[in-house]
């Protein structure tokens, strides 16, 4: 559900600008002590990817967690040195004099567990065995990640963040930090999100999972071994998963009953502009992406639920929060709605906590999170000022 | 509108309001604008509370004024608020804008204690004078041209009451001010902006 296609494809097209934060570097910190799972599943040791822009002040008071959506990673803003269009995929978002400024804040990425891009995840190798994790490496939660990053943070020395920011999958992360770790962050960043799947929104994410383990390729989750990947079954996913990331509004202005070569050829090769687009970033998609990793944050989605231990009720889930909350939806967003962001709202309004809610009126459909929009970044630029006056960055 | 409020706010609205408002309360704000009340309520009265606004760029100023605020359109209730969550609820010249004036005061008491209104009064002489000579009325309270108004609800005064009256609304306290100053005498005819506080339970006779 995240971050996407379209919008990373823009993103990376984009040559950088001089508002970048410029060449950056990923790092990687180990961990050395294990960390229990909510499934119960033990992590001996483990990496994560990250990457830092900006300087942190010396009262560690500026720093800002980014967590990264489905198909995203720890190259939040900036380009690599070896690739000049390998740009990071909320780079709009992130940089100097940007909405999240780095002249005034300490930004970190961070790819989560179970990742494909550089921290611990099935496509690693298992120092127990010397082999992949594969099929053996655990599912893992929101809650799970949220802990990780924690102990990221009290590597690089952050005692409390300044705020942690997510769009889509990312803004679960940031609202699981406001209950898993209520004193470590002042603001939390809500982008496009929902408190929890709706059953259509996991029937989606179960054809995904089923288009990868029924691959012949897939081998149980052990493909590596054999040399081959899913990828039949992973752009199937990735397709599914795009089409509901636009909205219909959206679909209809870019591509409409286009054809791709002018005239209907009665056939199944692919004929309109909306099919050939699908195949080419599924295609893309299938090259760089984990199939064990998108089935495990399907998953990870489809768990997120923090007022199942509550009855259901949100309100009880969140009163252990305390920091303020920024919500931000979008109207044409169909797979997490305005009206799911409302739930999350009035769960911190019945706490009588701090939010504010803006409802953008974006055509885009979910991915909105990830575009430019005027009215969106000036909101997210507002905001940040009053971090900014408030922890003095 | 339903929340916008494209009315200048004016001081002597603001203080009014504030005069009723006790020392750390709690405030919701219907139609906040760009927050300026509540961030004068925060500052001056020490209270806590969010403003409630349709409009996108009064969101950005609300951000901007550092007060709390909710995207959302009054006309479709205030379901995302919770029966007596708040002290007072206020409607700073906004109820005039709505469709749904008497659900929306209705709304203010489920939601709070008490209610804080204010409105032009259209029965303040000047308008009535527009009126008698055949137009509708413009002025730094009813800054709009007919054709242009966010206004579907205007009142007056006397008209208010009554709707309390017929209610069960109890009027706590008014305030009737004409060009910032309190006007004592005929308030109907002489005041340009009326303040109600208001709650629960009949008036007294």
């Amino acid at each position: 559900m995240g971050g996407s296609s379209t919008d990373l494809d823009s993103v990376i097209g984009t040559s950088p600008d001089g508002r970048s934060v410029g060449i950056v570097t990923p790092r990687s910190a180990h961990f050395d002590e294990p960390l229990t799972l909510k499934g119960g599943a033990i992590i001996e040791g483990y990496d994560l990817a990250y990457e830092t822009y900006g300087t942190l002040n010396a009262e560690r008071s500026n720093a800002v967690l980014i967590c990264h959506a489905l198909n995203a990673s720890h190259h939040v803003a900036g380009w690599y040195a070896q690739d000049p269009k390998s740009v990071g995929w909320w780079d709009n978002m992130i940089g100097p004099g940007k909405p999240v400024d780095t002249n005034r804040f300490f930004v970190v990425g961070v790819n989560n567990l179970g990742g494909c891009h550089g921290s611990t995840g099935p496509c690693s190798i298992d120092a127990k065995t010397g082999r992949r994790w594969g099929s053996r490496f655990p599912v893992v939660t929101v809650e799970d990640w949220v802990a990780a990053q924690a102990r990221l943070a009290s590597m690089l020395g952050i005692e409390r963040f300044a705020a942690v920011m997510g769009g889509s999958l990312g803004a679960m992360q940031a609202l699981q930090w406001t209950m898993s770790f209520p004193d470590k962050l002042r603001h939390s960043i809500v982008i496009a999100c929902a408190p929890n799947l709706s059953a259509q929104n996991i029937a989606f994410n179960e054809v995904a999972r089923q288009a990868i383990v029924t691959d012949p390729d897939f081998h149980g989750g052990d493909y590596y071994e054999h040399g081959v990947k899913p990828q039949r079954g992973l752009r199937v996913a990735r397709m599914v998963g795009h089409i509901t990331y636009l909205s219909d509004d959206e679909m209809a202005n870019k591509f409409g009953r286009q054809l791709k070569n002018g005239k209907l050829s009665y056939s199944f090769d692919s004929e309109f502009q909306i099919e050939s687009y699908l195949r080419y970033q599924a295609d893309k998609f299938s090259d760089y992406f984990d199939a064990n990793t998108y089935l495990r944050i399907t998953k990870a989605l489809d768990y997120f639920d923090p007022a199942l231990e509550y009855g259901g009720n949100l309100a009880s889930a969140l009163a252990r929060a305390r920091a303020a909350f920024l919500v931000v939806s979008f109207t044409t967003d169909w797979r997490f709605s305005p009206e799911r962001s409302r739930e999350i709202v009035k769960a911190v309004l019945d706490n009588r906590g701090q939010v504010t809610y803006a409802e953008i009126d974006a055509p885009h459909g979910h991915d909105a999170f990830l575009l430019d929009d005027e009215r969106y970044h000036h909101l997210v630029a507002a905001y940040f000022d009053r971090i900014a006056a408030e922890v003095k960055a | 509108m339903s929340g916008g409020n494209g009315v200048q706010r004016h001081r002597p609205d603001f203080a009014a309001i504030a005069g009723w408002i006790n020392l750390g309360s709690s405030v919701l704000d219907l139609g906040c604008g760009d927050g300026t009340l509540l961030r004068y309520l925060k500052e001056t009265r020490q209270t806590r509370g969010y403003g409630v606004e349709i409009d996108d760029t009064s969101i950005l100023k609300c951000v901007k004024n550092g007060v709390n605020v909710v995207q959302s359109d009054l006309e479709r209730g205030l379901s995302g608020f919770e029966d007596n969550s708040f002290d007072y609820v206020v409607l700073s010249q906004t109820i005039q804008a709505m469709k749904n004036s008497e659900t929306i005061i209705r709304e203010m008491l489920r939601v709070g204690r008490e209610g804080i209104v204010t409105f032009p009064n259209f029965g303040y002489w000047k308008n009535r004078v527009a009126v008698v000579k055949g137009r509708m009325p413009v002025s730094d309270n009813l800054p709009y041209e007919w054709y242009d108004t966010p206004n579907v609800h205007l009142c007056a005064i006397a008209d208010f009451e009554r709707f309390c009256e017929e209610r069960g609304i109890r009027i706590l306290e008014r305030k009737v001010l004409t060009n910032g100053k309190p006007v004592v005498t005929l308030p109907n005819l002489l005041g340009a902006l009326a303040v109600y506080h208001f709650g629960n339970g009949r008036q007294k006779k």
